[in-house]
C-alpha cells in the first residue's frame, strides 16, 4: 500500500509543484534571455535583477477579472484550457529525471507510446478553444493548430521509431540504460532525428518560428485571444509545461538523460559524484536555452510554408531514417 | 472538382475585420478582409481614424504656424514634412535659401530617412515575427533622435525649419556627433542584413509576395521604395533636385522583381546612400548664415505653386494656393506619399494570406497620421 498508492502520489505532488514553479521561472528566464539578445535588461523591478517577477505574473494573472464572452460555448471554453493543461502535466510521470526510481513517477514498458498519445491530446484544448471563443481569429488558430499537429505529428512519431529501433526499448529508463550500456548517447548515431525531434517539438509547442497559432501580429493572439486572467493562464502553463517536456524527451532520447558526459570513459568516472539529476537538469536547461534563443532569432514562418516542410521534407527524411536504421541494424 | 465540391457543400466566405485596433495595422488602419480558409479573396482599405483636418486647419493658420502642423503628419518624418512644405512656399516666395542652411536641411532629411527606414524596418521584421531586429532598429533611431533633440530641442515633431532657412546654426561638436553616428550605423545595417538578408524563413516570407509590375505600380500611382522595387528609376532627390542634392554623389537602388524582398533591399540600401549623402555634406559643410532675406510678414503674391520632395515614404508633395492678401494660404494641399502607396495595399494582397497581409502592410510603409491628415 505504501510503496503502490502512498510514495508515488508523494512523488505526483513534488512534481507538479517543481513544474509549476519551474514554469515561472522558465518565463522569468525566457525574458531575462530574450532581454539580452536584444540588448535591453528585461524585468528589473520586482526583486533584485526582477526575479521575483517569477511570482508577480502568476499573482497578476490569478487576480485579474475572468472574462467569458457572452457568444462562447460556456461550457467548451471553459473545459479548453484544461483539456490542454493536464495531458502536460500527465505525461511527467513518465520522465525519468534521474537514475533512481526516486526520480520518477512510473517506469511503464511503453513510456514514450504513452508519452506520443498524451502530448497529443493537447491540441484538442487549443482546437477547442479556438471554435468555443465564437470569435473569428482564435477560429484560425485552431484551424492552424490542427492543421499544424496532423503535419507535425508525423514527422515527429516516425523519427521516434528509428530511436526506439537503436535503443530497442519502448522504457523512458530502459533507454538511457542503452545509451549506458553501448556508451553511445544516441544523439551521435542518430543526428538527423535528433534535428527532426527538435524541429517537430518546436511545431508542437507552438513556439517559434513555428507559433502560427498564437501569431499576435496576425491573429492578435490567437487562440487564447478571448482568454483572460487564470484561464489564460492555463493555457500558458501548458505551454511553457510542454516545453519542458520537449526538451526533457529531447534529452532523455538522444543526450543520454541523467548520464555524466562519455558515460564509457572510466577516467571520467569521477564526474559520477555530481548526482544524476544535476546532469539530466543541466542538459533540459541547455535545450530550453536553445529554444529560446531560437525565438529571438528567427521570423515566423507562414502556415502553408509550415506544412510544406512538415509533409515534403521532414515526413520523408523520417521514413528513410527508419528504413536506413532497420536495414542497418539487420546487418549489424 | 472544385466548384463540385462547393455546390455540395455550404461555403461561406468569412469576413474578416482586420483593425483599427490590431497589433499589425501600424496604427488605426482597418482593413475588411474576405477570407476564403486563410486565403484574401477581397479586401476593403478604412481610413480616417486620425483625421485631423490638417489641410483645412492649414488654410486658417497664418505660413509659418503651419510648419508646426506639418510635423504632425507624417510624425515619424518630421524633418523631411518641414523640408518640402518650407521649400514650397520659398519656390512660391521666391525666397533664396543660404547654401549652407540647404546642407544643413540635406542632412537632417537623411537623418530622417535613417530614423524613417529604422522604425519601417523594425515593425515589418516584427509583423513577420522577428522581434529581436525591432529592437536593434529602435536603438539607432533613438541615436538619430538624440542628434535631433540636441539641434532643435524635440525628439518627434521636430518644427526644425522655418521659411528661407533654419531657425538655428548646428550647435558646436554636433558634427562630429553625426559623424559618429554614420560610424554607428554603417555596422549596424550590416547587423540587420546579418539577421534577415539570408535568413531561409525571411526569403521564403518575403520573396514573390505582394509582387507588382512597374507599369501597375506607376498606374496606381505608387511612390518611393514600392515604386522603385518594382524597377522604375524614379526618385525626386535625382530627378528634380531639391535642398543640396544636386552637389552630392548617390545612388538609387532599383529593384528587379517588385515583390516584399526588393522593397526590403531598397530601404536597406537606401540607409547606406544616406549616410553617404551625410557624410558628404558634413564634410563639405559652407560657412555662412542659416537664414535668408524674409519679410517679417510673410504675405506671398498671388498664385499657385507645386513641389515634391522624396520623404523617406516616398514622393511628398504640397500644393499651395495663395491669394496674395491674406498672410494664410488660400489652398493648402498635401499629396502624401502614404496614402498613394496605400492605393496599392488592395491589389497586392489579393491572392495571399493573412499572415501575408501584415507582411504587405509592413512593406509599403504607411504612417495613418499622414494618410489621413
Amino acid at each position: 500500500m505504501l510503496d503502490t498508492v502512498f510514495w508515488p502520489l508523494v512523488k505526483i505532488v513534488v512534481l507538479l509543484n517543481a513544474v509549476m514553479i519551474s514554469v515561472t521561472f522558465m518565463t522569468l528566464l525566457e525574458r531575462k534571455v530574450i532581454a539580452w539578445a536584444q540588448s535591453r535588461l528585461g524585468p528589473m523591478r520586482v526583486g533584485p535583477y526582477g526575479v521575483l517577477q517569477a511570482f508577480a505574473d502568476p499573482i497578476k494573472l490569478m487576480t485579474k477579472e475572468d472574462i467569458t464572452p457572452a457568444n462562447a460555448d460556456k461550457m467548451m471554453f471553459t473545459l479548453a484550457p484544461i483539456l490542454s493543461l493536464v495531458p502536460a502535466f500527465v505525461v511527467f510521470a513518465v520522465i525519468p529525471f534521474g537514475d533512481d526510481p526516486l526520480y520518477y513517477v512510473a517506469d511503464i514498458n511503453v513510456g514514450l507510446l504513452f508519452l506520443i498519445s498524451v502530448t497529443s491530446i493537447g491540441v484538442y484544448g487549443i482546437i477547442l478553444a479556438g471554435w468555443a471563443s465564437n470569435s473569428k481569429y482564435p477560429l484560425l488558430a485552431g484551424l492552424r493548430a490542427s492543421a499544424q499537429l496532423i503535419s507535425y505529428e508525423i514527422a515527429v512519431t516516425m523519427t521516434l521509431v528509428s530511436v526506439i529501433l537503436t535503443a530497442g526499448t519502448l522504457s523512458m529508463v530502459e533507454i538511457v540504460e542503452a545509451q549506458r550500456e553501448t556508451g553511445w548517447w544516441i544523439g551521435f548515431i542518430q543526428p538527423v532525428a535528433f534535428v527532426l525531434v527538435l524541429i517537430g517539438g518546436l511545431a508542437e509547442t507552438n513556439r517559434a518560428p513555428f507559433d502560427m497559432p498564437e501569431a499576435e501580429q496576425e491573429l492578435t493572439g490567437g487562440f487564447h485571444t478571448e482568454y483572460s486572467g487564470m484561464r489564460f493562464g492555463l493555457f500558458f502553463l501548458a505551454e511553457y509545461a510542454n516545453m519542458i517536456v520537449i526538451s526533457a524527451v529531447v534529452v532523455v532520447l538522444f543526450w543520454g538523460g541523467w548520464l555524466r558526459p562519455f558515460p564509457s570513459v572510466g577516467a571520467l568516472a569521477l564526474l559520477d559524484y555530481i548526482p544524476s539529476w544535476i546532469w539530466m537538469f543541466s542538459k533540459m536547461f541547455l535545450v530550453l536555452y536553445l529554444f529560446i534563443w531560437i525565438r529571438a532569432t528567427l521570423p515566423r514562418y507562414r502556415y502553408d510554408q509550415l506544412m510544406r516542410i512538415g509533409w515534403k521534407v521532414l515526413i520523408p527524411i523520417a521514413i528513410a531514417n527508419v528504413v536506413i536504421t532497420a536495414v542497418v541494424k539487420v546487418l549489424l | 472538382m472544385a466548384t463540385e465540391s462547393a455546390a455540395m457543400f455550404d461555403t461561406d466566405e468569412l469576413v474578416l475585420n482586420m483593425g483599427p485596433q490590431h497589433p499589425s495595422t501600424h496604427g488605426v488602419l482597418r482593413l475588411v478582409l474576405r477570407l476564403d480558409g486563410e486565403r484574401v479573396k477581397d479586401v476593403d482599405v478604412v481610413m480616417g481614424y486620425v483625421h485631423r483636418g490638417i489641410e483645412k486647419l492649414s488654410e486658417n493658420r497664418d505660413w509659418t504656424q503651419i510648419i508646426l502642423l506639418t510635423d504632425r503628419m507624417d510624425y515619424v518624418a518630421a524633418a523631411t514634412n518641414n523640408l518640402g512644405y518650407c521649400e514650397t512656399v520659398e519656390k512660391l516666395m521666391e525666397v533664396e535659401v543660404p547654401r549652407r542652411a540647404r546642407y544643413i536641411r540635406t542632412i537632417l532629411a537623411e537623418l530622417q530617412r535613417i530614423a524613417s527606414h529604422c522604425l519601417w524596418l523594425g515593425t515589418h521584421a516584427m509583423d513577420i515575427g522577428a522581434m529581436t531586429v525591432f529592437l536593434y532598429a529602435f536603438r539607432e533611431r533613438e541615436l538619430i533622435l538624440d542628434l535631433f533633440e540636441e539641434y532643435c530641442g524635440a525628439r518627434l515633431t521636430y518644427n526644425s525649419m522655418r521659411i528661407g532657412g533654419l531657425p538655428l546654426d548646428l550647435p558646436s561638436g554636433w558634427d562630429d556627433k553625426a559623424r559618429a553616428f554614420c560610424d554607428i550605423m554603417d555596422s549596424k545595417v550590416a547587423e540587420y542584413e546579418e539577421l534577415l538578408t539570408n535568413n531561409r524563413i525571411w526569403l521564403e516570407r518575403t520573396r514573390g509576395i505582394g509582387v507588382i509590375s512597374g507599369a501597375d505600380a506607376i498606374a496606381l500611382g505608387l511612390c518611393g521604395p514600392p515604386l522603385r522595387g518594382s524597377a522604375v528609376n524614379r526618385d525626386v532627390r535625382k530627378d528634380e533636385p531639391y535642398a543640396a542634392y544636386d552637389e552630392f554623389d548617390f545612388d538609387i537602388p532599383i529593384g528587379t522583381r517588385g515583390d516584399t524582398y526588393d522593397r526590403y533591399l531598397i530601404r536597406l540600401e537606401e540607409f547606406r546612400q544616406s549616410i553617404r549623402i551625410i557624410r558628404q555634406a558634413l564634410d563639405g559643410l559652407p560657412e555662412g548664415p542659416v537664414m535668408g532675406k524674409v519679410p517679417r510678414l510673410l504675405k506671398p503674391k498671388a498664385g499657385e505653386t507645386y513641389h515634391a520632395i522624396e520623404s523617406p515614404k516616398g514622393e511628398l508633395g504640397y500644393f499651395i494656393v495663395s491669394d496674395g492678401r491674406a498672410t494664410n494660404p488660400y489652398r493648402f494641399r498635401v499629396r502624401p506619399p502614404s496614402f498613394c502607396n496605400l492605393q496599392g495595399l488592395r491589389p497586392l494582397v489579393i491572392g495571399h494570406l493573412v499572415a501575408d497581409v501584415v507582411a504587405l502592410i509592413g512593406t509599403i510603409d504607411v504612417v495613418l497620421g499622414e494618410v489621413d491628415r
